[in-house]
């Protein structure tokens, strides 16, 4: 497996004030959707911004866009294990 | 010299430094915890399912301004903790050593607001096994179990950073982390980031559930 010697380029620090930004209004969007008391944007909300959130620390502040391919592939692999986890758990209780 | 040999010259003769191992040891660590945190996630998911009204009443208890607040405070020090990183990397150790102290900061005044709002629910009967708990619906009970379960691990996780980044505080002002030799600062960045993911989808189940 290939791993780095040496570490990555420097990203600077506008391009982390930007993803903060992006977060702080992701995080708006979310307690806004909450406050419409509507279930589906509620859920909305939880399935597809809380991950964008979640994504967005994970490919910038913890730097793994910049990171070796192999890295990525072990991310990809835990994340579809707890996936795998949830769905089969959920269908457990959903079908018995 | 070239960079690599100005690495090497800043390594003491007969310490091995593997940057990329060290990381990789790291981001393991952090898989092991996504899995522990998300086992909580699915018990909360299935008990939700099955009491859907009680979770939704007493998530409707829950201070969403204080939870929204908190969630502000732990990604601006998200935000303050990379930045540590990059000024350290840019040889700014003073910088580093600012940002990091801010993420201290936060991850304290975070651990501050958890406490007040304990307080304020143990103040109102509401703790595990409380008589008054004990006597309202099961959904109910299963919720702010898991609520301090969950809060309580998270907020675990946030005193032992706190505690990680004073170290690394030490050993920035003591240039035991340098611009070439930071990925002890990076590794806490890991896991605080990390910290502040599990928050991320801790609001939206706890607070905004209702």
């Amino acid at each position: 497996m290939h791993t780095q010697a040496e570490p990555p380029h420097i990203v600077g620090y506008a391009t982390f004030v930007k993803v903060w930004i992006a977060l702080v209004v992701l995080t708006g969007l979310l307690v806004g959707l909450s406050l419409t008391h509507r279930p589906i944007l509620a859920l909305l909300g939880l399935l597809v911004i809380t991950p964008s959130k979640a994504s967005l620390v994970f490919f910038y502040f913890m730097h793994l866009k910049y990171e070796s391919a192999a890295l990525k592939y072990m991310a990809a692999v835990a994340i579809a294990v707890l996936i795998i986890f949830i769905g089969l758990t959920f269908s457990d209780y959903l079908f018995r | 010299m070239s960079v690599l040999a100005q690495t090497h010259a800043a390594e003491p003769a007969g310490q091995h430094r593997d940057y990329g191992g060290a990381k990789l040891g790291m981001w393991i660590f952090v898989f092991t915890e996504l899995i522990l945190f998300g086992g909580l996630f699915v018990a909360y998911g299935i008990y939700r399912s099955m009491h859907a009204h009680d979770f939704h009443k007493a998530s409707g208890e829950l201070n969403v301004t204080l939870g929204v607040i908190n969630t502000l405070i732990l990604l601006t020090s998200s935000l303050t903790m990379v930045l540590s990183i990059v000024a350290i990397r840019l040889q700014r150790k003073l910088h580093s050593m600012l940002f990091l102290a801010c993420t201290m900061l936060l991850g304290a005044a975070f651990l501050v607001n958890k406490v007040f709002e304990w307080k304020a629910k143990i103040h109102h009967g509401i703790y595990p096994g409380s008589e008054h708990l004990m006597a309202r619906p099961p959904g109910e009970r299963l919720f702010f179990g898991l609520y301090f379960g969950m809060t309580g691990l998270h907020g675990l996780h946030v005193t032992i950073g706190v505690v990680v980044m004073s170290v690394m505080l030490v050993l920035l002002a003591r240039d035991r982390i340098r611009h070439n030799d930071f990925i002890k600062l990076e590794n806490t960045g890991l896991y605080w980031h990390l910290v502040d993911v599990i928050w991320i989808f801790l609001l939206p189940l706890f607070y905004l559930a209702a």
